[in-house]
This record gives structure tokens, sequence and C-alpha cells, in this order.
């Protein structure tokens, strides 16, 4: 972990080095790898998603530039001045209000929306190598986590199997948090938080000795970042549970190789051993799910073609079937389908039998 | 006012004698609308529309560079005074009363050349009409050199007779050496605006560059249009109608009225073009003798006459006898009279229509003071009168919305004028100027003419849109330095925040930078919009995989 005087001094070197062009005559220009899906390459040997070789430079004096470049600018010296210097944390939204304002003399904003100053930090991230946790900028939290962890968070230390049926709320930034004690043997991930709830009332973690945790939808970087450090430092597996279609299939893609828009920061993100618990096309066969099918829409066909051509799924034979099944089927299903077999039924036998059985999917 | 001095025994003398029993005057007086006096309005810009284009063709058939004043005086509601003085030849005091108080009297009846004077009635339908409203005649003022007597006549119209009645006659004393002024009252209404006296005389002003206009208004404005050049147009020369040109009526009256013997020399003298090869092959083919009586040919063989000229092939007319203004003179009147930044001016040359020679001059003028919304400003002509009404109905019309000028930068819905700080001018000259109808304010709508217009406009608008493109360029140019300008405060600030230089110091060196690498940056600048335009912006993840949805959270 970079200490917070190097992560100041780093900003501080990046502004210099603009001073210093502009004390040159030189049009002040400063380049990072491009963040894009054209510079997007999947590493057959780390088998995760990683920024390719291309560069892409933004100058000053260059119209289509110029507003992106004072933003940049600005971002870090709000980030540095604000947040770095005085050891303060802020929210993306409060980096967008730090930095909103109108240009004098014109009727421009410096910016419009929170996703441009957004777009400005992750820029900042692969510029100086640091990663928004370490600028001190938090998103939203997201998730809740049970199970039996003892943690220290900010001089406090919990214990997340005694905080009732709400669990403990992850932050955006888990970097600091320091994992004291980890009973467990493996991690389950959901992508649903109703499920998460069922779990937890059932006392499915005390009864199989795992952690649950659940976010609401796209699993967010401080999810990620907390399920590759169970991973890392406590060597657990992690098993993803997800609804039986596409989107499903993709945000444990995402958790396993990386994703587009944060390639640049897979090292730390990803977890190439997590596997897929379900639900798959198979359960649907072995649980008689079928009457619970939602009907595929035009979209979700376009999404199936779209995902199973990544590079990452073409070869993979086991999730080619699946994709094939869904379209077979010209249906999805949701977790929670299996209620229809009893309410405890995904605590009390799908899940233990699935684990048990080591069915996954890679 | 100088009306025509040579007077030919013209058929309209002749019909005019031959037809008292339906006196013109009196039919006139019933049926004022025909000739324009259709509402007080109106009236008022007919007077001023005759007088003034009286004066001005005197003026250049006797080759004098125009000076006219024109004054408008309202004497009550409803009422006015018109004044119109020029320092044109004369008239000799022998037609004065015929000139002004003879209703189809005068020498352009049925010339075929390009003047003002086909298009009205006459000075003496002002007259008579002023003479209706307000039981006054008019007041004429004429000297034709320093040597001759200034006489002053007081005239009225016999309506039954069509003749003058000569109320008052005498020598007065007048310090202008030649020229002719009238005066008449006459029930009016004076409005500014579109159709308005105005307006007439600003486009006069305009379209007779070489006449300089003094205008009084009712409301004791005085208004200047200086000469804008000094050499008048090119004399129009007079030519015989080309047989292409004429329909069968007209041939019958020709054929009845000529002076020739022969059918033959009647179609090589009548008409320019027929040579007696030509004449012998179109009473060939109509299987008439060349030597027959033109006054014995009957109707149906005029009609065959008619069809073998139709099918006979017959060169051109000759073009010298139009007169346009030119693109030199037509410039510097479109500048002297509207405020813009670009003008522009065409002038096509000569073709014919129906064996009518004519030629078509647009001028343009963009951007300045011309109003940027709503439709363009059109300014028509025929023969250096301004048509000011039935501009729809005109095929200037038909040709500028014909024109797609969304290919020169204006905005143009479908079957409408372009929208645009543009004003249009279009002048047609021709011996013979088609109308829609008898009030003569539409040009009619003959394929020939609406393509000439629209090859000019074309030709115009090609020009204003490269210079629009160079002006928006230039101006883009200006808003970027423009830009970096006002950002560089904002930058050196926040580089000073993450550094702790000094802003002032970061500012100053930014400042060189742009000063230094201005133009480089401007090219820069151009190519990176470029790119723009292709799409291509995804230099800094602008453009994200569709899959931002699905993607990570946060």
């Amino acid at each position: 972990m970079v200490i917070k005087l190097e992560r100041s001094k780093i900003l501080k070197e990046f502004g210099l080095k603009l001073v210093e062009q502009a004390k040159r005559g030189k049009n002040p220009k400063f380049s990072f790898p491009l963040r894009n899906l054209s510079n997007i390459v999947y590493d057959q040997k780390s088998k995760t998603l990683k920024l390719g070789d291309k560069v892409g430079t933004r100058e000053f004096f260059n119209v289509a530039h110029a507003k992106k470049f004072l933003q940049t600018v600005e971002v870090a010296s709000v980030i540095k001045k604000e947040l770095l210097d005085t050891s303060k944390h802020s929210s993306l939204r409060d980096v967008f209000y730090m930095v909103k304002r109108t240009i004098p003399g014109t009727k421009v904003d410096l910016v419009e929306e929170q996703t441009e100053s957004d777009k400005c930090i992750e820029d900042l991230e692969v510029i100086t190598g640091l990663f928004r946790e370490q600028l001190n900028v938090n998103a939203d939290k997201k998730g809740s986590v049970v199970g039996n962890v003892v943690i220290e968070d900010s001089g406090d230390t919990i214990d997340w199997g005694k905080l009732g049926s709400g669990g403990w709320s992850i932050p955006s930034n888990v970097e600091e948090i320091k994992l004291k004690k980890v009973n467990a043997d493996y991690v389950l991930y959901m992508e649903k938080a109703a499920v998460w709830e069922r779990l937890n009332e059932d006392k499915y973690w005390k009864k199989h000795n795992c952690i649950l945790i659940a976010s609401q939808g796209q699993t967010t970087r401080g999810i990620r970042r907390l399920l590759q450090r169970f991973y890392d430092e406590f060597k657990l597996p992690i098993y993803v549970l997800c609804d039986g279609d596409i989107y499903g299939a993709y945000i444990y893609s995402v958790i396993k190789y990386g994703s587009i828009a944060l390639a640049h920061a897979s090292e730390r993100l990803t977890i190439p051993s997590v596997r897929y618990v379900g639900i798959t096309m198979d359960d649907v066969e072995k649980y008689q799910l079928q009457k619970h099918f939602i009907k595929l829409k035009e979209a979700d066909y376009a999404r199936i073609k779209q995902v199973s051509e990544y590079e990452w799924f073409k070869d993979n034979k086991e999730w080619q079937r699946q994709f094939k099944k869904m379209k077979e089927y010209k249906a999805k299903v949701e977790i929670q389908s299996l209620s229809s077999k009893g309410i405890s039924f995904i605590s009390e036998t799908y899940l233990p039998e699935k684990i048990k059985k080591r069915e996954f999917l890679d | 006012m100088a009306e025509k001095k040579k007077v030919h025994a013209t058929k309209a003398h002749e019909m005019a004698e031959s037809h008292k029993e339906i006196s013109v005057s009196e039919f006139f007086a019933k049926n004022r609308h025909l000739l324009g006096f259709d509402s007080p309005r109106k009236a008022l810009l007919m007077a001023v529309k005759e007088a003034v284009d009286n004066s001005l063709d005197a003026c250049e058939e006797a080759r004098i560079l125009p000076d006219l004043y024109i004054e408008l005086k309202q004497i009550k509601e409803g009422r006015f005074r018109v004044v119109v003085e020029d320092n044109g030849p004369g008239i000799i005091k022998e037609q004065i009363p015929k000139i002004f108080g003879k209703l189809l009297y005068g020498g352009k009846f049925h010339r075929l050349r390009c003047s003002r004077g086909q298009q009205g009635i006459g000075i003496s339908a002002v007259l008579l009409y002023g003479q209706l409203t307000t039981g006054k005649g008019m007041y004429i003022t004429s000297r034709v050199g320093p040597k001759h007597n200034s006489n002053y006549y007081e005239l009225h119209i016999d309506t039954k007779k069509n003749d003058p009645i000569v109320d008052k006659e005498q020598v007065v004393d007048w310090n202008k050496e030649h020229g002719t002024r009238i005066e008449v009252e006459l029930e009016g209404q004076y409005q500014k605006g579109k159709q308005s006296v105005d307006e007439y005389i600003k486009e006069i002003a305009l379209i007779n560059p070489h006449a300089n206009v003094i205008y009084k208004t009712p409301l004791n404005e005085t208004m200047n249009f200086p000469r804008g050049v000094n050499e008048l147009p090119k004399e129009a020369k007079e030519i015989k109608p080309h047989p292409y040109g004429v329909e069968l009526g007209i041939l019958m009256r020709m054929l009845q009225g000529t002076d020739t013997t022969t059918l033959s020399n009647f179609l090589s003298t009548e008409f320019c073009r027929v040579s007696p090869k030509v004449a012998s092959e179109i009473c060939e083919k109509a299987k008439l003798s060349p030597r027959a009586k033109p006054k014995m040919v009957v109707r149906d063989e005029a009609e065959k006459l008619y069809d073998s000229i139709q099918s006979t092939k017959i060169i051109a007319p000759p073009t010298d006898c139009l007169s346009p203004l030119g693109e030199e003179a037509l410039l510097k009147g479109l500048k002297k009279e509207v405020d813009a930044e670009f003008y522009c001016v065409i002038t096509r040359p000569p073709t014919v229509y129906r064996g009518n020679p004519f030629q078509i001059e647009i001028a343009l003028a963009y951007g300045g003071g011309l109003e940027a919304d709503g439709a363009v400003k059109i300014m028509r002509f025929a023969n250096r009168v301004p048509l000011l009404y039935q501009q729809g109905a005109c095929s200037s019309a038909e040709a500028i919305i014909d024109t797609i000028w969304r290919n020169y930068g204006l905005s143009q819905s479908k079957g409408n004028l372009p929208q645009g700080p543009v004003a249009l001018v279009v002048h047609m000259v021709s011996v013979w100027v088609p109308f829609t109808s008898e009030a003569k304010e539409a040009i009619a709508h003959y394929p020939e003419i609406v393509k000439e217009m629209k090859l000019a406009l074309q030709d115009a608008g090609r020009k204003m849109s490269s210079y629009i493109r160079k002006t928006v360029k230039a101006r883009e140019q200006r808003e970027r330095v423009n830009l970096f300008e006002k950002y560089i405060p904002e930058l050196a600030n926040s580089l000073s925040v993450l550094t702790g230089e000094k802003p002032d110091i970061i500012e100053e060196n930014l400042n060189k930078v742009l000063k230094k690498g201005m133009k480089d940056l401007l090219a820069v600048a151009e190519k990176a919009e470029e790119t723009k335009i292709k799409g291509d912006n995804v230099a800094f993840g602008e453009k994200q995989d569709t899959l931002g949805e699905f993607e990570d959270g946060d």
C-alpha cells in the first residue's frame, strides 16, 4: 500500500510535469493507456482482462481535449488538496460537486454530469497507478455480509456473526479493514439481497461454515476487492449464485475475468478461481423449474450472442452449452424460483447438494 | 413629365380614335381596379410609379443622368398631393395636353424594346384617377431647354371623348434648364413597410444606380438616394418581333396593318431574322403564295401561316436589344441600398423564350443588417421596374423555392422560401416581359425563364455558401482561441493548487504557448474536429462498449 504522503506526491508530480511543459513553451499533455474495448486484451495466462498497449494523449491546447484536460487536472488538485492532504474520504458525488462550477466568462460548466468527474478519477487511476480507494474516493456502499468473521474497521472491532438480520454493510473501500479472525470453508456470493436474507434467516452460514455476501445486481468494486482478499489472504474458495440468465453469467464473468471499464484494475479485483454454483440450465431440468420460466426478449438474445462471443467464453464448452440451452428454452429463470419447492429448499437442499457434489461451472 | 417625343401614328391611337362610342376613359373610370388603382394605398403607389417610370425612361432616352425629386404631401385625411420632378428632356408645348390628358396615347405601346413604359396604363390614368377622386386635374410644368420657355398647364380629361381639357396654360419662370414636373392630388393612403411608396423608391434607387433620387415623405422625412454610378445604362435598341413570339391574333392584325404588298415581303420586313429565303420557305409550308397580298390573307390561311412559322427553323432573335444593368452597376445599386456583409451579382447571358430575347440578373446580399429570422427578402424587377405585388405568383418565387438552399447553408423546408439573413434581387430584362395578368405584377412561368433564374440563383448560392463557410470557419477559429483564453486561468489555478507553483507564472507561460502556437493549434483543432465528425472520438474512453449497464458497480 502506497503511503498517504507518497500518494499526494504522485499527484503533485503529475501537475509539475504539466507546469514544466508550459514553462518550456510546450503544449501541456499527458498520456495514459486507453480504456475502451479496442484496447482490452484477454490475457490467456492470467485469465483476466487487461489493458492493451494502446496509449492516448490528452493535450490542453486542443479544442477536442481542452475541457477534459482541465477537468482531469482540476479533479487531481481537488483530490490532493481536499482529500489526501487532509486524510479525508469523500464520495464520487462529493468530488463532482467540489469540481462543478461555471467557467468565468462562459456559459460552460466545468463538469455537467457526475459521469464526467467519475471518468476523470478512472483516468487518474491509470495515469498515476493509484486506485480510487487510494485517492480516498468512495462509491456508495452497497451489499451485505454475514459469517464467522471478526474485523477491525476504523478502530472498531466488529463480529460479522453478531449483527442480526441486516449483517454488515460493505463499504466501497475495504482496503484498510483488518480481517482479524476468519472461520469459514468458503464464500458464497449472490446477486440477490433477498436470497441473502433467506439464507441468513435460515442460519445457512452457521450450519455450513461459510461467509454470505450479497449485492443487488452489479458487483461493486468494494465487494470484488473483499472477495479477492478472502481468496488471497485465506485461500477460501468463492462460489457465485446468480439468476439463470445471461446477466447472471456476466456478473460471474466480471468477478472471474474482470470488466472492460476496470481492466486496469484487474489484478486487484479478479479471482480466476471463482466457481459458478447456479442457477444453471441443468438445475432447471433437475428441479423442474420450467414452469417458472420467464420468456426472453429481443435484447436478451442479442446479449446472449454478445457474451457467448467474448474471448473468455468462446472456448468454454460448458458455458456454451448453457447459452445454447437458454436459446432453446427461449427463457430465463430466477434464483427465487427454487422457493416453489419450499421456502427453505435453497438452504436445506439445493445449495448443500450442489456444493457437496461440486456441481460447479468454471 | 417627359413622355415620348416622337409620336408614331400608333395602332393604339387609331384604336382609340375608332372606338369613340366606348370611351377608354369612361371605361377606366368605372373599372379602375383593372389598372391597379384598386385601393387607396395602391393608388398612391401607382401614381408615383407611373410618373417615375416615365421620368426615368425619358432621361435615359435623352441620355441624361436622372435627378428625381419626389414628394408626397398629405392634404387631409385620405388625400395626398404627389409631386414628381425630373431633369429630363422636357416635352414640347403642343404635346403636353395629349400626353397627360388622353389615355393610351404615346410612343411605347407597340414597341419591342426594353422600356419601363410597357408596364402601365400611363400617366394619363393617374390624372384620371386624381380627377375622379378629388375633382382636381393635373398641374404640369415642362421645359425642353434653356432657350425655351417653361410651360405650365392645368389639365382635365373629358372622359366621354378621351380628350384633354386645358383649364389653364401659361409661361412661367422655372429655374430648371430642362425637365418636367407634375403635381396631382388624389385619394390615397400612406403606409410604411412592404409594398409601400418608401419601399418602391428604395428599390428604384437600387435597380437604377445611375439615378439620383430625393424623396420627401408625407411625414416630412427627406430620404436621399445618391447616384451610385455615373454612366447611363446601354441604350436599348428597338427590334422587330421574332416570328416565334407572335400569336395568331397579333399575326392577323399585323397582316391587316402592314404597308407591304406581298406576303414574302411582309414576313421579311415586319419580323426580325426572316430572310427572303426563310420567308418563301414559310409560305411554301403554309401552301400560300409568297406574292399574296397580306391584307387578303383570311383567318384559315393566317392559321396555316402561323403553324408553318412554328415548324420552320428560324435563328434566334438578336440579343443586343437587351439592356441589363450589368454586374458592376447592379452590385453598386445593391450595396448602396442594402446593408449586408456579403454581396454577389450574377448576370446570365441573354437567351430567348418564345422568340423574345431576355436576360436574367440576380443579386444576393447576405448577413450584416439583414433580418436573420424568417424568409429571405425578395426584390423583383422587370426592366428596372420594381414589382411589389403578387410575389407568390411570380416565376421568380418558383425559381427560388425550387433551388435547394440547404446546399448553400440556408434552412429551407420543402416547397417554401429559404430562411436567413438574405436579400435576393431578381431582374428580368426583355423586350417583352410576360406577365401573368394585366396588373403586370408577376412574371409568367415560362420554363426558359425559370431555368435561367435558377441557374443564376444556384450560382449566387454557391458563392454565398463559400463565403459562409469561410466566415464561419474564421468565427470558429476566433471562438477556439477565446475558449483557450477562458480556460487558461482555470488551468493555472488548478495546477497551482496541485503543485504549489505560482498561478500567475503558470498563466503567463500558458498564454505564451497559446500565442506562439496559435496557427498550429488551430490546425490541430480542425483536424480534431474532422475526426470527431467521423465518429472516431474514442481516444479517451468516450465511446464505451455498449455494455455499460452490465459493467461493474459503483
